[in-house]
């Protein structure tokens, strides 16, 4: 397992600028500007009603020196990929599409659209900025919302468990699945870079980009938090190939989940009992994900 | 810059011809998007609109059409995708019926808002629930409100025609538009067509080539939040467009007519309505039927006569009430029905009277709804009904 250096250096282009209207401290524009700024200026974005698309207006400003259409909601994997066949008409099939988009934009009500671009292969870059609910309405569950969790529609705390969302996208067989966030920016960078790069076929990055006001969390603690869900082995950062070729970038580094769940208000509800379960789950996802990453491995290996 | 794709593949010559062809109605719908060579088309199959894209596909893989085409997940996809396109900066095209149309909806209001001049073909077909296959104009006419020109034919050689003028209208006032015929009446008809030559319609439509476009030369966004004032100067501005199409579609029908020997009377059509004491009035394939009636009255001496509205969208106020102008009577047959309010076009063309010196007396019948045949007996039958009664305010079912 490859370790992720701490002192980063990322070479940034000057494309997502300062001045724009995010919560002070907001993980989604922290995302939004390592994203932005490693696609680079040849770059047309789409983004989908969400706090995105605040942070990227409002009209007639502009957070983003580059194109940016704003569609509906649920549109954004099919909105990118109209741009792409345009583009390939107009013999420019060299700019990349960018589709910016939130959790509930991807999990829940675009996931059909989303789906439907990754059985055709679209050729379009595909972040979803998962911050675990639907906040630019006040913070709602949506299908990100974990296990337990307290949110504006479940006062009671969530009684279903988070969608998988890296294995379901990996299982459509699309080049480049991989999960990453903002409290490893490198680790984020670079797996912009490497989707970027790729040119064809749909790849899709899921950035877990904690939300201050939605989660309860400081100002100053975005980013912490970002790295407790990675080392607490709740965000396992990770990457698949063409649904097949694993790479575990990294994952549980012996943290206890409670570390991470006492640090939000939308946890603060749980009991002890809770907590147990949420570390069982948790385990056990990280067991499954490792055995699926050597069994796969296995078998595409004895298929060869 | 030209935006688009100059590179072609070969095609025989002859193919690039007028060429007169055995056709359904849907077909011909095909043949015409061809020759206006869109650069992506996005599809979805609904009945009975899929001849009109399943053609598009062979014709595809004939070296014929040259096109992206996106086999899009649902309508809403398709929809999606064609008003990005059309912003990038290319011709579209898709084509959808009934429930797609209806799935659509969310989107359809965003195409015209992008101010983008997608052309669709739409198949009239009903509305479930209960299921039905049947031509009825509902679904279109539910999306008069979503800010697309909409224009009925009659015929597959109209809709072949009337594409090609769609893109012209379209493109001058940046707005989309729905070509619309009914299902199976229309849609499955064979009829002898004419497919213009590919350079008499390359000489009659310029390529699409918009100033504004996603293009990252350009840096040029679109959608995101405005406030109340530029809302209100963006619908303003919208409806200032869309008070051209009625005489960009005159000039387009009349231009056409002088090209290619066809034309359909631009935003409407008059039929035998001299000195007539009463009018049919209504849209699509029952204006086919009409005259029909209207032969077989005047060959009995009475004084009938049809006017056959082709533009619904914007609704040609003007036009109409030149029209119908001296006419004491109108009577309305339509395949269509708003709960509440009854015919489309019987409340459409009410309205529009308003303010005439001396206006007909308008009769409402809801004479073909979900389908039923309205032979043109029955329709001889319609208007001598209207000619012993008053009309009454409301659309009535005969
Ligand atoms: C069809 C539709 N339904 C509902 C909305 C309202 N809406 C706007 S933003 C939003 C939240 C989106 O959540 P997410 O995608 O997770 O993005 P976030 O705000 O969390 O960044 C919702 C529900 C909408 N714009 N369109
Ligand atoms: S509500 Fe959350 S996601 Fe939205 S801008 Fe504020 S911190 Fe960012
Ligand atoms: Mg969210």
């Amino acid at each position: 397992m490859a370790e992720t250096k701490k002192n980063y250096q990322i070479p940034e282009e000057d494309i997502f600028l300062s001045g724009h209207a995010a919560c002070p401290g907001c993980g989604e524009a922290l995302a939004v500007r390592y994203v932005v700024n490693t696609m680079g200026e040849d770059t047309i974005a789409v983004v989908p009603p969400s706090c995105i698309a605040i942070i990227s207006g409002p009209q007639p400003y502009s957070s983003m020196k580059i194109p940016v259409y704003q569609t509906t909601l649920e549109a954004s994997a099919a909105s990118a990929a109209g741009i792409k066949r345009a583009l390939i008409r107009q013999g420019k099939g060299d700019t990349n599409v960018l589709a910016l988009a939130g959790d509930g934009g991807t999990y829940d009500i675009g996931f059909q659209a989303l789906s439907g671009a990754a059985e055709r292969n679209e050729d379009i870059v595909y972040v979803c900025l998962d911050n675990e609910g639907y906040m630019n309405t006040g913070a709602q569950k949506s299908g990100a919302s974990p296990h337990l969790v307290y949110t504006a529609f479940t006062p009671g705390g969530k009684p279903t468990t988070k969608k998988n969302i890296p294995e379901i996208m990996a299982s459509h067989g699309i080049p480049y699945v991989a999960t990453a966030t903002t409290g490893f920016p490198d680790d984020l960078a670079r797996k912009v870079a490497k989707a970027r790069d790729m040119k064809g076929g749909l790849r899709f990055i899921v950035v877990l980009t904690p939300c201050l006001a939605g989660w309860g969390v400081k100002d100053n603690e975005g980013v912490k938090v970002s790295r407790l869900a990675v080392d607490t082995g709740l965000w396992p950062l990770y990457e698949v190939e063409n649904g097949v070729k694993y790479t575990i970038n990294r994952g549980p580094q012996g943290i206890p989940v409670s570390e991470y769940l006492k640090t939000q208000g939308r946890y603060k509800h749980l009991t002890p009992e809770m907590i147990e379960q949420i570390q069982r789950e948790t385990d056990e996802a990280w067991e499954l994900l490792q055995a699926r990453a050597s069994c796969v491995a296995e078998v595409a290996g004895a298929a060869r | 810059m030209s935006a688009v794709k100059t590179e072609r593949p070969t095609v025989d010559p002859e193919l690039l011809a007028e060429r007169r062809m055995l056709l359904k109605g849907n077909h011909a719908v095909s043949y015409g998007v061809m020759r206006c060579r869109p650069e992506v088309i996005a599809m979805y199959p609904i009945t009975p609109q899929t001849p009109i894209v399943e053609k598009i596909a062979d014709l595809q893989l004939s070296g014929e059409l040259d096109a992206e085409i996106m086999t899009a997940e649902s309508e809403h996809s398709a929809m999606s995708a064609c008003i990005t396109a059309s912003l990038t900066g290319v011709r579209v095209f898709t084509a959808t019926a009934s429930q797609g149309l209806f799935l659509m909806h969310e989107m359809l209001h965003y195409a015209s808002g992008a101010r983008v001049p997608i052309v669709m073909a739409c198949v009239n077909r009903t509305l479930g629930s209960p299921w039905g296959f049947w031509p009825d104009q509902t679904d279109t006419l539910a999306q008069r409100d979503t800010g697309w020109i909409q224009i009925y034919t009659e015929s597959g050689q109209e809709s072949l025609d009337t594409i090609i003028m769609a893109y012209k209208v379209a493109e001058q006032c940046l707005l989309p538009a729905i070509v619309a015929h009914e299902a199976f009446y229309v849609s499955h008809a064979l009829e002898p067509v004419t497919v213009p030559s590919q350079e008499n319609v390359d000489a009659y439509l310029p390529p699409f080539n918009p100033i504004h476009r996603l293009d990252t030369g350009l840096k040029e966004s679109w959608g995101n939040v405005i406030n109340q004032e530029m809302f209100y100067r963006h619908r303003k501005d919208m409806d200032a467009s869309m008070m051209t199409v009625p005489g960009l579609l005159q000039a387009a029908d009349e231009e056409y007519a002088a090209r290619f020997g066809r034309g359909y009377g631009g935003v409407l059509e008059k039929y035998r309505c001299e000195d007539a004491d009463i009018a049919i009035v209504g849209f699509g394939a029952m204006c086919g039927t009409a005259r029909e009636a209207v032969d077989k009255m005047r060959a009995a001496g009475e004084k009938v006569g049809l006017v056959k509205i082709r533009l619904y969208r914007p609704f040609p106020i003007g036009a109409v009430q030149e029209a119908v102008a001296g006419i004491p009577r109108l009577v309305v047959m339509e395949r269509n029905y708003s709960p509440g309010a009854g015919g489309f076009l019987h409340q459409e063309l009410k309205a529009a009277l308003y303010g005439m010196a001396d206006p007909p007396l308008v009769h409402g019948y809801l004479a073909g709804v979900g389908g039923v045949n309205v032979s043109d007996d029955r329709m001889v039958e319609l208007t001598h009904k209207a000619l012993a009664e008053q009309p009454v305010p409301e659309s009535i079912w005969v």
